[in-house]
């Protein structure tokens, strides 16, 4: 449970930006992931696919940024920030925050893109 | 504090940043096993942990760091975890409860780890003392 640093692989795609994000996102590695996904926004890219299959820690300061970018990608209508495939744990996370039902999830990253 | 910690509990004593949560995280997690509790309880301990520390680093030490205490123990099947900084003093009623209705649009980002830590902790005791804060938690039958 414990050695399972942050890693970010983001694929930017026709239709929108692929992230697949893979361990733990807490109050230290989260400016890692607001920094990556704030990139992609700066480019003028606000369709994003966040698949957290792998994430096995999420706090607080993790929905904080999701919250953030997600803000940020639906102004103006310009985008949205879908999640994917979140496991068990993270959708529990998600529930525990009153979060679930506001973010628009997707059973998979393939049903996600596709959605944009 | 009306609750000291034993002499027997796990202690470890660590410098409030950042960098510091993998550490504390692997000494909570490696207690949360010894004491008996399995991985179901540990990652919802480790949770409320995390939100706790990261309170302190950014609120009782404003991001400068500072001496941190850590002790954790089991008495009966009740887990218990004790932290002590020496930062400015917490007073959670000043933190708004967060806001769990508005839309994503409005939703305002704050609040969260308190909530948090009260929601997965069965007790959640802050105090302030000339020895700083202290915030004890505990999680009622832990084990078994």
């Amino acid at each position: 449970m414990s050695n399972d640093s942050l890693t970010i692989e983001h694929q930017p795609l026709k239709r929108c930006d692929l992230f697949r994000i893979r361990g733990r996102v807490d109050g230290e590695t989260a400016p890692r992931l607001e920094q990556a996904l704030r990139r992609v926004l700066e480019n003028g890219r606000y369709k994003l696919v966040l698949n957290l299959a792998e994430v096995t820690f999420l706090s607080s300061a993790g929905l904080r940024v999701l919250i953030t970018i997600a803000k940020e990608c639906r102004r103006f209508n310009r985008g949205n920030l879908y999640l994917a495939a979140p496991n068990q744990r993270v959708q529990q996370v998600l529930e525990l925050a009153g979060l679930d039902e506001l973010f628009k999830t997707f059973p998979t990253e393939v049903e996600a893109v596709g959605n944009f | 504090m009306s609750v000291d910690a034993p002499a027997s509990a796990h202690h470890l004593h660590i410098t409030a940043t950042p960098a510091a949560l993998s550490t504390i995280r692997t000494f909570t997690e490696g207690c949360c096993h010894a004491l008996g509790l399995d991985d179901e309880q540990t990652f919802w301990i480790l949770l409320a942990v995390e939100e706790a520390i990261t309170n302190i680093i950014e609120h009782a030490y404003a991001g400068r760091g500072g001496e941190l205490d850590i002790r954790c123990w089991r008495a009966d099947d009740d887990f218990y975890i004790l932290l002590h900084d020496h930062g400015r003093p917490f007073a959670p009623e000043t933190v708004a409860p967060p806001d769990l209705e508005s839309p994503l649009e409005t939703r305002s980002v704050g609040g969260l780890g308190l909530y948090f830590m009260r929601k997965l902790m069965d007790e959640v005791r802050f105090s302030f003392d000339a020895e700083g804060n202290h915030l004890l938690m505990v999680k009622r039958h832990a084990v078994g």
